[in-house]
């Protein structure tokens, strides 16, 4: 690959990143996995003048679960690192599902969640699930750390709410209220494909009703899209076949697709539901109930 | 005393034996076109057309000029000073080598720059200016037919639409008569969309003109290097015996390193200019927009059937879309490939083919991709008729090949379009793939299933294609005719060199070659190093493309041994004191035919060529042949699939897979089922997700590996392959029929015509390849076919 000039700098503490991307200015770029800014500098479509890698920095390759159930992942832990985690499962349904369905194995080894909500592709898997969860960016700046939920963290396709001289440090997903329940379905055309369109739900319940409820929705929008009124629909409400189907008919009028060579919008459309719709009716209520 | 050698165990015929090339591809030791390295070599780059149809009004590359490092800039008007604007195709047309008055396809090729590095030519390139004035774009051959149609080809003298060929074959007379006593006639239109071989390494070249010995030394990524050498020496000017093309390691062909392409010749140009070697080495976007594509062909096909399921006449016509230039590798005599060999496994008494090709601002190509001169098409359109004339009759699909199929003891058997099969055992296979599926089971299960709302189907597709041209009579590739050779040099201690005029890329030449050599003459395939691709060594070929290197260079090869044996016999007479006609031969051994005991060696016998012939006899022991092959080879195959479609996604899933390949003689196994998987693996992609399309303004879509999809190990299904069933080629020195094509011939239809047959109730008659989900479930939802190139669909 020929991208254009650029210089390269590695950073060896999040400080020394802070204060590298201060000094470069506008045109410096954080380089985590490197799996979708790398290939946008191939195709020079990014030519960013200087590179500062963050892949040295010591302690970020972490992701734990705090004894209060908030879930913490660092900049450098990898979509593998998640996908064969001894934490998540039984824990966390909704980013255990998910993490086995981004891009293919080899992106997977290099490729971190925080780098893909840093990104805000649209058609990026995490950041429906992050939202889904009501999840949140630590930001570090020159002026220490901020925490930014994911809502006003993605301004829109490819842009987030970071300062130039900010890096991510971790994302947070707060503590369940009640037991984690969920999922997340992906229609790719092949391994490593984006979504044609994803569904993420993220369900905490107390035994008896659904007490909160996250859906968001990958790749049939401009960006990631929650939808609210099948959250809603759902929230305060035991599960059934009626709030089933209509969480789908809703989820599915909250997309905003665009017929491509992916398929029509109504395709898209109708996958939302269906997906919505499948997940929640794999929910084993009786299970979610004695946990 | 010697003794008869144990075939399997020196690696001869019927041996799995290892592949020796992969002991340096799998180390990472291979030596492909980008591995070489030439002291003081400079880099080139390509300038692409963003724009599928304009007229170039200005090209400034002073600011590419001025760039430190850049060495030459070429455009087009520069390339014209020379005669150089243009190239003739293999198929009788012109090819722009830079672009001087338009462009006509996006991604073609507008000017290259040559500098120290490719970094600086990439950089250069972004600073030559170009302006485009727009032109309609034409991106179906449809709209390339239609009144108002821009014509793109307006530098052709006389060239007044967009119209490359008429061309037809067959007994158009018979076959109205046919259709006029039909009971039933079945009409099916179809789309082969197009698709890309996309062999991992990409196209490149390294051209090294030496002022001082005026020999210019091409290292290249060709299927073909002595086709090569010949057009150089045609289009360049240059002696022929100054040129040596090296086709080094190549990391797949599938037909895309047939061409002669545009960067090919920049770069020899560029080196005679420079007297410095030029490397160039394409990028995955310039291989997937510009080089030699496959298919793309519309079909109107229909059957005459009699009631009770007879097939009495075929009537055929084909729209190819052959992009801006007409540019396929085929044998010269006809216009759409073989495309005429379809329905020759059926006993078919009429039949008419009527072939239209177009230009169309898309890139050029057409014939690639492991579809022996678009024999992939004829073989999909047949079995997607087939399975269609069998829904409209009403009759099982296997019943209605069974009945049609060519029996046994008609061969050999005459084609209406003249071709001769000469050999298979059509129904043994049929019967075979059916019992390994548990057909009349799954048509239960089918039932059962259906029941509970579940869409299961079965596909067949069986096919007998034609590989291993030529003859020479009837094959040529701009008049040369398509024969093949191999040159043979046993050394004083039995080991051998063999080199052929084949060109192998990925099949495993070097193992299966001397497995040919050591059935042959006994000498263990161990001890024979095989050499190809160097056209200063290896004997005069027309390389590796079409199912032809073991019908036509593998004959050769056992040609060339026997020769060798020949005169190995009057060594071993002299060795063994007794005249030529007392010897016997068994595999490495000559024994006096009175005491079998006294014999001597193959390797006793090459010693002697070079210490101990006798009186009269010339030393050595080496020999070529050039192989004429009398006709085409006919392997034939079934292939059956299982799937399952989910109705609520479109999503389907292959259940089963078997595969019954009559390849001939199997020389080694364990290739021949590795070329089949392959094959397999590229009709499931075909069927499944593979393509390259055009946006209304000649955009096109499957410019990188993440729109053009290609299967991987996750999504690829397994298969069961049968080679149970031999019918030795009658006319093949060793009864091999070649078989690098079949699986990816005949494969497609079994996908497709499964998906079909599970959506059989919903009264969709067809779905356009590839059988994405999105396009399945707008088929069972709409209940209406699905045709075409996929669209870019827009909401607007
Ligand atoms: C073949 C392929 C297939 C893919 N398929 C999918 C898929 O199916 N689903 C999916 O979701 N993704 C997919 N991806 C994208 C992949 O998930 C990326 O890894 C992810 O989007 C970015 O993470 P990264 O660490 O590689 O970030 P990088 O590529 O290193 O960076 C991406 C952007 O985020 C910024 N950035 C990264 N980390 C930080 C940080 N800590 N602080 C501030 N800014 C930061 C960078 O400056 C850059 O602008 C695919 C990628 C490839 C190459």
């Amino acid at each position: 690959m020929y991208p254009s000039r650029f210089r390269y700098q590695a950073a060896r503490s999040a400080e020394q990143a802070v204060r590298l991307l201060h000094e470069g200015g506008e045109d410096a770029k954080v380089l985590a996995g490197g799996q979708s800014l790398i290939p946008m500098m191939k195709l020079r479509f990014a030519s960013p003048e200087l590179l500062v890698d963050i892949n040295a920095i010591p302690g970020l390759d972490y992701h734990r679960v705090d004894p209060d159930g908030s879930i913490h992942v660092g900049a450098l832990c990898r979509h593998a690192d998640l996908e064969h985690s001894d934490l998540l499962p039984g824990h966390q349904p909704t980013m255990t599902a998910a993490a086995p369905l981004i891009a293919d194995p080899l992106v997977r080894n290099r490729g971190t969640l925080v780098g893909s909500l840093c990104h805000a592709d649209p058609q990026g898997d995490w950041a429906s699930v992050v939202l889904a969860l009501g999840g949140s960016i630590v930001a570090q700046g020159p002026a220490g750390q901020r925490t930014i939920p994911l809502r006003e963290f993605v301004l829109g396709p490819f842009e987030n709410a970071l300062a130039h001289d900010e890096i991510a440090v971790e994302a947070v997903i707060p503590a369940p209220r009640g037991a984690p329940a969920g999922g997340y379905l992906k229609l790719e055309r092949r391994v490593g494909d984006f979504a044609t369109a994803g569904v993420a739900v993220a369900l905490e319940t107390d035994g008896s009703q659904v007490i909160r409820a996250g859906i968001a929705l990958t790749g049939v929008g401009g960006s990631t899209i929650e939808a609210t009124e099948a959250e809603q629909v759902l929230t305060g409400r035991p599960l059934t076949a009626e709030t089933i189907a209509e969480a789908g008919r809703l989820a599915a009028a909250a997309a905003q697709p665009k017929s491509d060579h992916r398929g029509s919008a109504t395709y898209k459309r109708h996958i939302v539901s269906t997906f919505v719709v499948r997940i929640l009716s794999r929910i084993d209520w009786t299970q979610e109930r004695a946990a | 005393m010697s003794q008869a050698v144990d075939e399997i165990k020196i690696g001869g015929m019927g041996a799995s034996r290892r592949r020796v090339e992969d002991n340096r591809f799998i180390r990472g030791k291979g030596n492909y076109t980008d591995d070489v390295v030439l002291p003081g070599m400079l880099h080139m780059e390509i300038l692409r057309s963003p724009v599928a149809h304009a007229r170039i009004t200005r090209i400034d590359a002073s600011r590419a000029w001025d760039m430190p490092g850049v060495r030459l800039v070429l455009t087009g008007e520069m390339m014209a000073t020379r005669n150089l604007a243009w190239m003739p195709t293999l198929s009788y047309d012109t090819q722009a080598v830079l672009a001087t008055d338009k462009v006509r396809f996006q991604g073609q090729e507008v000017a290259c720059v040559i500098a120290d590095d490719p970094y600086i030519a990439k950089d250069a390139c972004e600073a030559i200016e170009v302006d485009y004035e727009p032109l309609p774009v034409v991106v179906s051959p449809q709209a390339a037919l239609e009144d108002d149609a821009p014509v793109i080809r307006d530098d052709k003298e006389g060239q007044a639409t967009n119209v490359i060929y008429d061309w037809e074959v067959g007994d158009a007379e018979g076959t109205d008569r046919a259709f006029e006593q039909a009971d039933v006639i079945s009409r099916l239109q179809l789309h082969y969309p197009r698709s890309h071989p996309s062999p991992i390494e990409c196209c490149g070249s390294i051209a090294d003109f030496n002022r001082s010995t005026q020999k210019l030394t091409v290292y290249m990524t060709t299927q073909a290097p002595h086709i090569v050498r010949a057009a150089v020496a045609l289009i360049a000017e240059l002696p022929e015996h100054m040129i040596r093309i090296i086709s080094p390691d190549i990391g797949g062909g599938f037909g895309n390193k047939v061409p002669v392409y545009p960067g090919y010749v920049c770069s020899i140009l560029a080196s005679i200019l420079l007297e410095q070697p030029v490397k160039w080495i394409e990028d995955k976007t310039g291989n997937l927009i510009s080089t030699g594509f496959a298919r793309d062909v519309y079909l109107d096909g229909e059957l005459a059937l009699s009631r009770d399921g007879k097939i009495l006449g075929m009537r055929m016509r084909t729209l190819a879309d052959h992009g801006a230039f007409f540019a396929d590798a085929q044998p010269s005599k006809f216009k759409i490939g073989l495309m005429h060999s379809t329905f020759g496994c059926y006993n078919v008494p009429f039949a008419h083919l009527a072939a239209r090709g177009m230009y169309t601002n898309k890139s050029p190509g057409g014939v690639a991709y492991r579809c022996s001169f678009r024999v992939t098409e004829a073989m999909f359109f047949q079995e997607r008729m087939m399975q269609a004339a069998a829904d409209d009759l009403g009759m099982d699909q296997a019943e209605f090949r069974r009945i049609n199929l060519v029996r046994d003891e008609q061969f050999p058997h005459r084609t209406p379009f003249g071709f001769l099969l000469d050999s298979g055992q059509y129904g043994a296979c049929l019967e075979l793939g059916l019992k390994a599926v548990g057909y009349e089971d799954f048509l239960r299960q089918k039932a059962e299933a259906a029941k509970r709302g579940r869409l299961l189907g079965i596909g067949i597709s069986t096919m007998s294609e034609p590989l291993g041209a030529g003859n020479s009579r009837e094959y040529d590739i701009l008049g040369i005719k398509m024969f093949d050779s191999a040159e043979l040099r046993v050394h004083m201690t039995g080991k051998a060199l063999l080199r052929t005029g084949a060109r192998g890329q990925g099949q495993g030449h070097e193992t299966t070659w001397g497995q040919i050599v050591a059935h042959e003459l006994g000498i263990p395939a161990d001890d024979v190093t095989v050499e190809e691709g160097d056209t200063d060594t290896a004997p005069f070929g027309m390389g590796t493309y079409a199912s032809r290197s073991t019908p036509v260079a593998g004959a050769a090869i056992a040609m060339v041994c026997r020769k060798v044996r020949a005169k190995a016999r009057k060594l071993a007479a002299h060795l063994l004191e007794v005249s030529e006609e007392d010897i016997e031969w068994e595999l490495g051994r000559f024994y006096v035919r009175s005491a079998p005991d006294r014999g001597v060696t193959i390797q006793e016998c090459a010693m002697a060529a070079y210490s101990n012939m006798p009186d009269g006899l010339e030393p050595g022991l080496e020999n070529n042949a050039y192989y004429d092959p009398p006709n085409l080879t006919w392997p034939f195959a079934c292939y059956i699939v299982t799937v399952e479609v989910d109705p609520e996604t479109g999503v389907w899933d292959v259940l089963n897979m078997v595969a019954v390949d009559d390849c001939g003689v199997r020389i080694n196994p364990m290739i021949v089922e590795g070329q089949i998987m392959g094959g397999l693996t590229e009709a499931f992609a075909m069927s499944n997700m593979q393509f390259i399309t055009y946006d209304a303004d000649g955009n096109c879509i499957g410019s990188n590996y993440m729109d053009y999809l290609i299967p991987t190990a996750w999504e690829t299904p397994g298969f069961e392959l049968h080679g149970e069933v031999v019918t030795p080629s009658p006319h093949h020195p060793i009864g091999a029929k070649g078989v690098g094509e079949c699986a990816a011939v005949g494969g497609p239809a079994a996908f497709v015509n499964a998906v079909m047959d599970a959506l059989k109730g919903t009264g969709v008659r067809n779905i356009d390849m590839p059988l994405l989900p999105d396009r399945v479930w707008e088929a069972v939802t709409q209940r209406h076919d699905v045709s075409g190139a996929p669209p870019i669909r827009t909401d607007g």
